[in-house]
């Protein structure tokens, strides 16, 4: 059976996945619905598909990363399309090539896929308007990582079975966080109640515009929520004193057995990794198998990102 | 041979005159007699430009240009900005100290100001840098820059931060009676910034930069001008909020000027949609209250000059993500086009704008312009005052296309600009 209803969902008719501002809900709900049925082949002993055979998936991370760059990398394999990572420190980027030129480059190698990470927000926007193939943002500066709040929401989809209605608190570095926004577009508009709990000097300008309630402490904005999402604290993104110590930091808004008492009985704990243990997660809350489904979103991300390769291949033909 | 502009609507606001007339040339460029007394029957063999239905006005003083020169010849040198200019009918302008190297001493000075006078046919009046290499520690040579010609000073995109530094200038500013030009916004408050602090930053997530970084900087400028009362001039203002501290001192008595850029009075942040890098001008574009704010300004006579904050920047500067492109947007022959749609809209009035684009910069900059009175320079624009047209990147005379209104419609455009008598350019 559909994860959702299959009348609420819609075909995916755009080139690019750039970030969740861009997409519907039956966008969103046809997404989720395609990875489900990843979410099973995953878990069989042979887990290779060929939808994708014959096409080329170039994954152009200009900031480091394991989990998402693999797991791209995994999707794509398992779909069975030609996958090459370009490692930017390598690349002439270093040189003084600009952005464009990189892209230009790469288009005239005829990816059919462009998977871009990058340090700058808009960088993958500005990539897609100058390639011919399809472009996924795995992440731009500050501002959307689309594939992670899919696979956010798939999560706690398969976990909960509804997004509606939960209480959700988005916890620590909203400032700096591109999933802290993607994760907020997309909760919202599936109509969860979304809270954001940070200290004032990492919360976002007017971000309660967004239809989210703003909490500046953590007693407050964790009673009797369903879901936590703690945030990495994204310290090498910080060009100032936004707080005064990791000990102070850890004190007030980190989540440990005694803050998250706060939260319902039954509530689960959610990070995007990678983590950083006893900066904003207590080590042993992280890995509590009763709380944390944090494993289990890495598991949905593979599925999540396949199906969207999938449907972005099928919007090409 | 005498020249002769008749039938036209002369407006020049020093002169208070506002009335069908004509402006008579003499042989050497300057100006005879202006207004309604000049008509085709007293003006003898003068050669004749028969204006019936446009508008004659002082040729434009353009207070903040970027000129290119030296070090930037590639996005704009004296030549091409003088065609751009005088197809948007400048004839003045005044040039930014930040080429490289730094206009921050006599021999760089004296060597523009000759490239000035081999390459550029429009007026050029430079400032000089307030510090050395802009660097904020060590103040210039402000006398000897005035006697070659400086105009003023100012670090042009830079912000003198220190305190004491800023105190030390308008102390020794007003020992050389020196106008000293700054621009208000502290560094530390707009650090990496790039885009207003609001909703729109967040969104696009991209470090903003809040609307007091600007205020900090004038309330402490103004603090330390009132202790010297030296000549001095706020060079852009972007946020509305900075008029009521700008006010305040006004009822105080503190004599000092203030400007604001053309594109600060048209456009907001919402303008930048996604990622319009050639939007991203410094002071950066703030909301739409800031903009009628800023209208309001001009209007009752805090804000006394428009500029068009003239930037030249080439493509491959502005081809990059919205935080490493380059700040600044060219527009120096849109400028009075863009203006009057402040006139066409009813925000302003007529006079208003022709008062901050020839009048007042003419008077804080010292320069011998912005008025048709006898004995001046004749120095003119033609325009009709409603001709349609659309601003269209291959039409654009400067050699950096980065226009911030592409394919913007407006009313009204200069058709012909007269330089010392000649005419320069013509439709």
């Amino acid at each position: 059976m559909a994860l959702f209803k299959t009348k609420q969902a819609v075909k995916y008719e755009k080139k690019h996945l750039l970030g969740i501002q861009d997409l519907s809900i039956p966008e969103i709900v046809h997404i989720l619905n395609e990875s489900q049925s990843f979410v099973e082949l995953n878990r069989k002993e042979n887990k290779k598909l060929s939808l994708l055979k014959g096409k080329t998936q170039i994954n152009l991370f200009f900031e480091s990363s394991t989990r998402t760059l693999s797991s791209f990398e995994l999707a794509g394999k398992r779909l069975g399309a030609d996958v090459m990572n370009m490692n930017v420190s390598n690349s002439a980027i270093k040189k003084g090539e600009t952005l464009i030129d990189t892209a230009m480059t790469l288009n005239a190698m005829h990816p059919d896929i462009l998977v871009i990470r990058h340090g700058d927000s808009g960088a993958a926007n500005l990539l897609s308007r100058k390639v011919n193939c399809s472009v996924i943002n795995a992440g731009d500066g500050w501002r959307e990582h689309p594939t992670q709040a899919l696979l956010d929401a798939m999560t706690i989809k398969m976990k909960i079975g509804k997004i509606e209605g939960l209480k959700i608190a988005i916890c620590g570095d909203i400032m700096h966080s591109r999933v802290a926004r993607s994760n907020i577009y997309l909760l919202t508009m599936m109509g969860a109640e979304v809270r954001v709990i940070a200290p004032s000097t990492l919360m976002p300008k007017d971000v309660s515009q967004f239809g989210v309630k703003v909490y500046t402490n953590m007693e407050d904005g964790l009673k009797n929520v369903d879901i936590i999402m703690m945030l990495r604290m994204q310290l090498e993104r910080m060009d100032g004193s936004y707080i005064p110590s990791t000990r102070e930091y850890y004190e007030f808004f980190a989540l440990d057995y005694k803050k998250i008492k706060h939260a319902k009985d039954n509530a689960l704990i959610m990070h995007p990794g990678p983590m950083n243990r006893g900066i904003e997660i207590d080590a042993t809350l992280a890995d509590d198998i009763n709380r944390s489904i944090i494993v289990q979103q890495v598991e949905m991300g593979v599925a999540v990102r396949m199906a969207c390769l999938k449907i972005l291949m099928e919007t090409q033909l | 041979m005498k020249s002769a502009i008749i039938n036209a609507r002369i407006i020049d606001t020093k002169n208070n005159i506002d009335e069908t007339g004509g402006i008579l040339i003499n042989e050497k460029g300057l100006i005879e007699s202006c207004g309604k007394k000049v008509t085709k029957d007293n003006i003898g063999d003068a050669k004749v430009y028969d204006c019936t239905n446009k508008l004659a006005i002082p040729g434009i003083v353009d207070g903040r240009v970027f000129a290119g020169e030296p070090g930037f010849e590639y996005k704009e040198n004296y030549r091409t900005l003088s065609q751009a200019a005088i197809s948007g009918g400048v004839t003045s302008v005044v040039t930014m100290p930040n080429t490289n190297p730094i206009i921050d001493n006599v021999s760089t000075f004296d060597f523009i100001k000759r490239r000035a006078r081999d390459k550029s046919l429009i007026k050029i009046h430079s400032l000089a840098s307030l510090t050395k290499n802009i660097e904020g520690n060590e103040i210039t040579e402000f006398g000897l820059l005035k006697l070659n010609g400086a105009v003023g000073f100012t670090d042009g995109i830079k912000c003198v931060q220190k305190n004491d530094v800023m105190d030390k200038i308008f102390n020794y500013g007003k020992n050389q009676d020196a106008l000293i030009v700054q621009f208000p916004q502290d560094n530390e408050l707009s650090k990496n910034g790039v885009i207003n602090e609001s909703l729109i930053a967040t969104k696009l997530g991209l470090k903003g930069i809040p609307d007091y970084a600007e205020h900090v900087i004038i309330e402490r400028d103004l603090r330390l001008l009132s202790q010297y009362n030296s000549k001095y001039h706020i060079s852009l203002l972007s946020s509305g909020k900075s008029l009521e501290i700008i006010n305040e001192w006004k009822n105080k008595k503190l004599i000092f000027t203030t400007g604001v850029s053309i594109n600060h009075l048209s456009l907001n942040e919402n303008d930048i949609g996604e990622f319009k890098t050639f939007l991203k001008l410094s002071p950066p574009l703030r909301k739409e209250q800031d903009r009628i704010n800023l209208i309001e300004g001009v209007k009752n006579g805090i804000i006394d000059i428009i500029v068009s904050d003239h930037k030249p920047e080439d493509e491959e500067s502005k081809r990059l993500t919205f935080q490493k492109c380059a700040t600044g947007a060219s527009g120096i022959e849109t400028f009075l086009s863009l203006a009057l749609e402040q006139y066409h809209n009813g925000n302003l009035d007529l006079k208003t704008i022709i008062k901050c684009v020839t009048e007042n910069p003419a008077k804080i900059f010292g320069i011998n312009a912005g008025s048709l009175e006898k004995g001046m320079p004749a120095d003119i624009a033609i325009l009709d005052l409603n001709k349609p047209w659309v601003v269209k990147r291959e039409n654009i005379q400067s050699k950096s296309k980065n226009t911030a209104i592409e394919d913007k419609k407006l009313q009204g455009k200069v058709e012909k600009t007269f330089l010392n008598g000649k005419l320069v350019f013509e439709i």
